[in-house]
């Protein structure tokens, strides 16, 4: 047979790895043809709402539920006392404690449910929660984790023993009746030694505010329990639908099998939608009572004030260094404030995520992390927004660590961070904080970075800049920001990664169709990442069908298999790696179909882009298409017909990507308002899948991290209440104040991972956090300054120049 | 509640009549009574623009617009701009340019954009970052938006000078 077609030609008709394949996931968007979770309309559906409670911390004394049940279009009213027979009035969360999922007695945060109105529709829902009557008697309000620590108010009564002592929790014991754990990484004397006696240290204590990833669609569920067949569907925001298909049926004593999980169209969830809500156990109660299935909708308070909060970390650190600028050693403290609930989203056996990789990109040889997790009259959650587990706080940490024993030493920023480097010949390096970081080539990074952006002409020109200022000539300084960063993300190997008992695997099940064709599924679930689009384009290169004739689908528990779902870039690192292994499987079995009709040996054929052909032979080939057909049809002597395979895929290891970020700022000091005037961000996730979907990946992870820098924040005042709980208050950028980036790349595939990948979605922000802070920052380093504390918006920047005296 | 009022819209085309609570938010009309579920609800308070129709040739966040002010209006949503087989030149530059990503901001990101090309024909990069800046993305980052919507201007220039 001859080919009518270059390789070349065929290689691209399978728009497979590395090429910016269009998203089949467009056309339905662009129409307006999504279906998320609030297009979801079932026959006689009921709509959910909660009363809310609007202190921060009081007892409940009476909850009078029957003006609103005669509200019209009102049918049921739940409380706490509704659930507790059923054992559902406080369910588990994901830090090993548990949560009220109604006010039982109290209330510890504002805007903590209290009763779950059930009404036709939203209106009469509204209605219902305004005639629900909730007597209240406030107690004294803790809002800050160090008065908690010392306060005599008891926040939770339930983990004080009837004795007055304080009962170990799930991560050891607790010093205090506020006091959730403490964690340690590294080794303590020792790294207190080197400090102690070096010779140069640096110190500083900062805290990385509160905020939330408020992606653009809130949480919300459609529950709907058929009484006939006995068997609960659960539509919702979920990130983890296997999870929570599990987590739904531990508490509810309904079987996993009588229950269908599935997440639609997830319009964005940044590690908001990670989590298991009050509302998805509501709704399922209340779908069971009413027997009609029942939807519950967040409304964007309801989304900034009581899911999912990301950071509120206040930590401080020592860093000591040779006179030279050799980093000898790093301490870090955190005091977490987790709220009134410990429901943050880690591996059960890291309850401060992987904070421990704070020793960053550097080669540090003594360090020790100890962070104490403190309960307070604030909403729970502590997820991971736009990252992996704490990772944004731990490179914030050391690329502010680094800036301020520049400062310390007198040196370039740039070259401290240079000689510090873990070198390319140390990977497999082990870190300090016990990571094992897979590959890395630092230097060359930096160095395309530094030359890119011509940081020695930066350099002169902040120079110049402080010169005019000083002689009165502008009143604009230049900062210039950098970062170099190291990620841990996909999460995780079994033997330490779990969620609830759940290893952290994830999973890929493919069948070929006989014309050719396939469709493949996940375990875990799109929230705009292009997983259809992507998947497909692995699966083309593993297995020799055009990405175009692969259908990619997640999100279904009742059709796809197990796996933990998308966050914390973990799709790439461990479902990608299954589609890859799957998708090996496939070829496998090609290979011996292939060889059976070409009539030679198993080992007598090679793989060949879109087919398999006889070794030193090529003209005598079957496609893949061809095989397909053949796995169909052909009696095959040893062969099972058909062609499938599944992977559970379990990582040896996380991917470790990194990038070199630099930013370049003029800040007015009159109005505090900083213009960006260049954002370069060098990116190695390893291998490239699809560079398009990248470039977007970065574009959207640096505007989330200039949001965190620069203005966004979940504010509280001293009696708890939320001061930033709409979009008035709350700063999402417009794309009036976002720059245009310039984005580059190198390659360093992952050693361990199938395809080389190491995942991508979450760098830019980590990295981009400490960029843009650090570009702030570095304005006011020539008058003085070594810190100030994010968000750095308009009257913060205004503050601190005023605090400088250059306003004099 | 008070008395419902007659209401009387045409939408993408087609008149709908209906009776409604004065309390009525067009958004709600649009998703709950009429099933158009092109355009989102993200915020309540006009501030995201997921929820951006047309009403009348002007572009209006229908989160915060009761029904009952919409009386005879010509409301346009997403799914009137334009479909399989007539996308309109935004919705092919969206998918071309990677111009969304969640893809819930999209319908309202589109919506606004066919009346700033109508505003403003070949806008400059800051034209269209100050004409779009009513709606929000929390995941592109804008600026292959940005690119999008310079290339559907470009497009539709083209062929409107093709045209004439």
């Amino acid at each position: 047979m001859k080919d009518e077609i270059t390789r070349e030609e065929r290689v691209d008709n399978l728009k497979g790895m590395g090429c910016s394949r269009k998203r089949v996931e467009d056309a339905r968007f662009t129409q307006g043809k999504g279906n998320y979770v609030d297009d979801i309309k079932l026959d006689g559906m009921l709509f959910g709402d909660f009363v809310r409670s609007p202190y921060a911390h009081a007892r409940v004394k009476s909850i009078n539920k029957d003006t609103a049940l005669k509200v019209p279009g009102v049918l049921a009213v739940l409380t706490a006392d509704d659930l507790r027979p059923l054992g559902l009035h406080w369910m588990p969360t994901l830090a090993g404690d548990k949560q009220m999922v109604l006010a039982d007695g109290k209330v510890l945060f504002q805007g903590q449910e209290v009763a779950f109105v059930v009404a036709e529709d939203r209106y009469a829902a509204a209605d219902g929660i305004e005639a629900v009557e909730v007597e209240y008697e406030e107690l004294p309000v803790l809002v800050n984790p160090f008065e908690a620590l010392k306060s005599d108010v008891v926040l939770r009564e339930d983990l004080v023993a009837e004795d007055g002592s304080i009962p170990a929790g799930a991560h050891g014991p607790r010093k205090h009746h506020n006091h959730i754990f403490t964690w340690e990484a590294g080794d303590k004397a020792p790294t207190e030694e080197v400090i102690a006696n070096a010779e140069v240290v640096a110190e500083e204590t900062m805290y990385y505010h509160r905020t939330h990833p408020c992606p653009l669609e809130t949480c919300g569920c459609v529950a709907s329990m058929d009484k006939v067949n006995g068997k609960l569907t659960l539509w919702g925001t979920f990130q983890a639908p296997h999870a929570i298909r599990t987590v739904v049926s531990l508490i509810s004593g309904i079987e996993e099998h009588n229950i269908r999980v599935v997440s639609p169209d997830i319009g964005g969830g940044f590690g908001n939608k990670v989590g298991a809500y009050p509302g998805y156990v509501c709704s399922v109660v209340a779908s069971i009572v009413t027997g009609k299935p029942v939807k519950w909708v967040e409304d964007r308070m309801d989304n900034l004030m009581t899911t999912a909060f990301a950071r509120d970390y206040h930590m401080t650190g020592k860093i000591s260094a040779t006179k030279e600028g050799k980093i000898t050693g790093l301490h870090c403290h955190v005091t977490a404030d987790h709220g009134g609930f410990d429901a943050c989203a880690d591996p059960t056996k890291f309850p401060a995520g992987f904070m421990n990789i704070c020793t960053g990109s550097y080669d540090i040889p003594t360090a020790f992390l100890e962070v104490d997790g403190v309960y307070t009259n604030k909403a729970p959650g502590g997820v991971s927004y736009r990252c992996s587990f704490r990772v944004t706080e731990a490179v914030y940490f050391i690329e502010r660590m680094i800036e301020v024993l520049a400062i310390k030493l007198n040196m370039d920023a740039a070259e401290l961070r240079r000689i510090n480097f873990i070198k390319k010949e140390q990977f497999p390096y082990k870190a300090a904080l016990g990571w094992e970081y897979d590959s890395g080539d630092y230097h060359t990074a930096w160095d395309k970075a530094l030359k890119t952006v011509d940081y020695d002409g930066l350099r002169a020109e902040q120079a110049q800049r402080v010169e005019d200022f000083k002689a009165g000539k502008t009143r604009k300084l230049m900062g210039i920001g950098l970062s170099f960063f190291t990620e841990i993300v996909g999460a995780g190997p079994v033997k330490n990664c779990d969620i609830l008992g759940l290893g952290m695997f994830d999973s890929c099940e493919i069948r070929i169709h006989p014309t050719g064709s396939a469709i493949a599924r996940l375990g875990t679930i799109s929230q705009g990442q292009g997983h259809a689009t992507t998947f497909a384009q692995i699966l083309a290169s593993e297995i020799g069908l055009p990405a175009d004739s692969i259908t990619i689908e997640e999100g279904d528990t009742d059709t796809a298999p197990y796996g933990l779902g998308t966050y914390g870039s973990r799709s790439t690192p461990v479902a990608g790696a299954a589609t890859a292994m799957a998708g090996r499987k496939i070829r496998a079995k090609a290979q011996m179909i292939a060889a059976y009709l070409l009539e030679v040996h198993d080992n007598d054929v090679e793989f060949d882009v879109d087919r398999f052909a006889v070794k030193g032979a090529p003209e005598k080939f079957k496609t893949m298409k061809e095989i397909a057909f053949a796995a169909y049809n052909q009696a095959i002597p040893g062969l099972e017909p058909g062609l499938e395979a599944v992977s559970y895929y379990d990582p040896p290891n996380m991917t470790y990507p990194f990038g070199a970020y630099v930013c370049v700022m003029d800040i007015d000091v009159d109005t505090g308002v900083p213009e960006i005037r260049r954002f370069y961000a060098l990116d190695d996730c390893g291998t490239r899948i699809n560079p398009m979907i990248i470039e977007g990946q970065v574009h959207g992870g640096l505007t989330e991290a200039l949001a965190v820098a620069l203005g966004q924040e979940i504010a509280y005042d001293d009696m708890g209440n939320v001061k930033t709980g709409t979009l008035m208050d709350f700063f999402l950028p417009t794309a009036w104040e976002v720059p245009n980036y310039e984005t580059d790349f190198t390659v360093t595939p992952s050693p361990h991972h199938p395809i080389g990948a190491k995942g991508v979605g979450e760098s830019p922000h980590v990295g981009g956090v400490p960029c843009f802070s650090n570009a702030v920052q570095d304005a006011f380093r020539p008058f003085g300054n070594t810190h100030t504390n994010m968000p750095h918006d308009h009257w913060r920047i205004w503050r601190t120049a005023n605090e400088l005296g250059l306003h004099d | 509640m008070s008395k419902k009022k007659h209401v009387t819209l045409n939408v993408n085309g087609k008149t709908e009549e209906f009776l409604a609570e004065p309390r009525e938010l067009l958004i709600y009309t649009l998703r709950e009574r009429l099933n158009i579920t092109g355009p989102h609800i993200g915020c309540e308070t006009s501030h995201c623009g997921a929820c951006t129709v047309t009403i009348n040739g002007k572009s209006v966040k229908s989160c915060t617009m009761f029904a009952v002010q919409a009386e005879g209006a010509e409301i346009t949503t997403i799914e009137g701009i334009g479909g399989p087989d007539n996308l309109h030149p935004l919705q092919e530059a969206f998918k071309e340019h990677h111009g969304l990503q969640c893809g819930y901001c999209t319908p309202g990101m589109i919506t606004r954009a066919t009346k700033l090309l109508e505003e403003i024909p070949n806008p400059t990069e800051a034209e269209i970052r100050f004409g779009m800046a009513g709606n929000l993305c929390r995941c592109t980052g804008y600026q292959n938006i940005v690119k999008s919507i310079q290339a559907a201007a470009a497009q539709m220039s083209a062929a409107k000078e093709a045209a004439e």
